[in-house]
C-alpha cells in the first residue's frame, strides 16, 4: 500500500514539476476551444449550442495528447523495468500510475471548464452539467488510453499510432458525456441514465485498463 | 489430430493444401445455392425487391463479428499457449473481417437509402459497427507498424481482447437502445420471427460466408506462413552476403534492412 501510495506522489511531482508537462494538456485544451469560434464562427448562440460538444472533444484529445508520458518518461530512464520487477503486482502499479496521471492532467482540465464554459456561452447550469460529466467520464479516458500507451512504450511508437487505438475505444464515452450534458441543457431527455451509463464505462474501464496495460507491458518489454 | 499438432508449420500447410479445394468447392457450391434461392426469394410486401439486400447484409453483419471472435481466441491462443500458429491466424483475419464490415457498412446503407430516406444515420448499432471498423483498421496499422511479427502478435492480442468488449454492445445495441436499426429477428429467444421463405436462404447464405470466410483464412494464413519463411531465407541470405564480400559490420546490417525492404 505505501509502495502504491509513494507511486502516486512520486508521478504527481514529476509530472507536475519543470519538464512534467501535465499542465501543457490544459493550455492545450483552451486553445482547441479557442480556436473553435474561429471555425464556426463567433455566433454566440451557436456556440452554446455547440458547447458541451466542444468541451468535450477538447477534453478527449487533450488527455490523448498528455498519454504519450504515461509511460514513455518511466521507459527511458529505466524506472519502469524496476515497476515491472518490484513485489507490488504490476496491474495495481498500472493503477496507481494512470490515478496519478488523471490527478495531474485530468483534473486540470475540468477545473478549467467553468473558465472556458465562459467563451462559450454556457450558462451556470450548463456549465456544472458538462464539469460534472466530465468528472465522471474522464477516468474512462485515462484508463482506455493506458492501454494505448502501454502497447505505444512497448512497440517504440508513439504519436499516432496510439491516437489511432485509442480513440475508437474512447468513442462510447464521448457519445455518453455529450447525451448526458445535452440532456440537462435541452432537456426533455433523461439525465440519469445516460450519465449512468457513463458512470458504468469508468468503472469497466478501471478494471479492463490495469489489466490490459499490465499484460501488455509485460509480454512487451523483454 | 489435436490443435497442438498443427503447432508444427508444415503440418499445418500439408493439412490445408489437402482441405482447400473441397472447401472452395463447397463455398461455391453453397454459395450459388443461396444466391439462387435469395433470387428466387419472394418481395416483401412493404420492402419490394431491396429486401434481397439482406441476404448479403445479414451475413456479412454476422461474419464482421464472428472474426473477431475467432482473433480473440487466436489473441488467447497467443498470449496464454504461445501457440505459433495463433499469432498467424489473428494477422491473417484482420483484414478479412475489415472487408466483410465494410460490406456490411456498405450493403446497410445501399439499403438504408430507400428504405429511411438516408444512407448513414448515427444509430446505436450502426456506430458500434463502424467503431469495430475502425478497430480492425487500427489492428492493421498496429501489425504494420512493428517489424518484429512476434512483438506485433503479442500487442495486437492484448488490443483484440480489449476490443472484443465491443462485440456484446453491437449484438444488443438494438434491444438496449430504441434505435432505427430492426431489432434482431433470427437470432432471439423465443425462435426466428423470420418467414420461412426468407429464414432459409438467409441461413444458406450464412453458412456459404462462414464456409468462405474459413476458405479465406486458411488460405491467407498459408499465405503468411510462406511470407515468413522467404523474409528468413532473405534474412539468411543477406548476412551471407554481406559475410562473404568482406565489408563493415555497420554496412552488413544496412544490406540485411535492404533486402528486406526490397521484399
Amino acid at each position: 500500500m505505501t509502495a502504491l501510495a509513494a507511486l502516486i506522489r512520486r508521478d504527481m511531482r514529476i509530472a507536475l514539476r519543470v519538464g512534467g508537462g501535465a499542465l501543457i494538456g490544459v493550455l492545450f485544451f483552451l486553445t482547441v476551444v479557442v480556436l473553435m469560434p474561429f471555425a464556426v464562427g463567433p455566433d454566440l448562440a451557436l456556440l452554446s449550442r455547440l458547447g458541451p460538444a466542444i468541451l468535450w472533444l477538447g477534453a478527449l484529445l487533450a488527455s490523448l495528447l498528455t498519454l504519450d508520458r504515461l509511460f514513455m518518461a518511466d521507459h527511458e530512464d529505466g524506472s519502469l523495468d524496476l515497476i515491472t520487477m518490484s513485489r507490488t503486482p504490476l496491474e495495481l502499479a498500472c493503477a496507481a500510475k494512470a490515478l496519478a496521471h488523471w490527478l495531474a492532467a485530468g483534473l486540470p482540465l475540468i477545473v478549467a471548464t467553468p473558465v472556458l464554459g465562459l467563451l462559450l456561452n454556457l450558462d451556470m447550469v450548463a456549465t456544472g452539467a458538462v464539469a460534472l460529466t466530465l468528472l465522471a467520464g474522464t477516468p474512462a479516458l485515462t484508463f482506455t488510453g493506458m492501454i494505448g500507451a502501454a502497447l505505444a512504450v512497448t512497440l517504440h511508437r508513439g504519436g499516432l499510432l496510439m491516437a489511432v487505438l485509442v480513440l475508437p475505444l474512447s468513442i462510447p464515452v464521448l457519445i455518453f458525456g455529450v447525451a448526458a450534458s445535452q440532456a440537462v441543457i435541452v432537456g426533455p431527455m433523461n439525465f440519469g441514465a445516460p450519465f449512468s451509463i457513463l458512470c458504468a464505462l469508468s468503472l469497466v474501464s478501471l478494471v479492463v485498463g490495469p489489466f490490459a496495460a499490465a499484460a501488455s507491458l509485460r509480454q512487451g518489454l523483454d | 489430430m489435436t490443435l497442438i499438432d498443427l503447432a508444427n508449420p508444415t503440418r499445418f500447410l500439408a493439412l490445408t493444401a489437402r482441405l482447400l479445394p473441397w472447401l472452395a468447392a463447397a463455398t461455391i457450391i453453397l454459395l450459388a445455392i443461396g444466391l439462387y434461392q435469395s433470387a428466387n426469394a419472394p418481395d416483401d410486401y412493404q420492402q419490394g425487391a431491396t429486401v434481397k439486400i439482406m441476404f448479403i447484409h445479414v451475413p456479412n453483419a454476422w461474419l464482421s463479428m464472428f472474426v473477431w471472435g475467432v482473433m480473440s481466441i487466436a489473441s488467447l491462443g497467443t498470449l496464454v499457449w504461445r501457440h505459433p500458429l495463433a499469432d498467424v491466424a489473428a494477422k491473417a483475419a484482420a483484414p478479412i473481417g475489415a472487408s466483410f464490415t465494410f460490406l456490411a457498412l456498405l450493403t446497410g446503407s445501399l439499403w438504408g437509402r430507400p428504405m429511411w430516406g438516408a444512407y448513414w444515420e448515427w444509430d446505436a448499432r450502426l456506430t458500434s459497427v463502424l467503431i469495430l471498423f475502425l478497430m480492425y483498421l487500427g489492428l492493421m496499422a498496429l501489425w504494420r507498424a512493428v517489424d518484429d511479427p512476434s512483438r506485433a502478435a503479442r500487442a495486437a492480442a492484448v488490443l483484440t481482447l480489449v476490443g472484443a468488449i465491443n462485440l456484446p454492445i453491437i449484438k444488443f445495441s438494438v434491444d438496449w437502445w430504441n434505435t432505427l436499426h430492426q431489432p434482431a429477428s433470427v437470432m432471439r429467444m423465443g425462435g426466428a420471427t423470420l418467414d420461412k421463405s426468407f429464414l432459409i436462404p438467409l441461413l444458406v447464405m450464412a453458412i456459404a460466408f462462414t464456409l468462405l470466410f474459413v476458405t479465406l483464412h486458411l488460405a491467407a494464413m498459408r499465405n503468411e506462413i510462406l511470407r515468413r519463411r522467404v523474409r528468413s531465407l532473405q534474412m539468411m541470405q543477406a548476412s551471407q552476403v554481406a559475410f562473404s564480400s568482406e565489408v563493415g559490420t555497420g554496412s552488413r546490417e544496412e544490406n540485411a534492412t535492404k533486402e528486406v525492404g526490397a521484399a
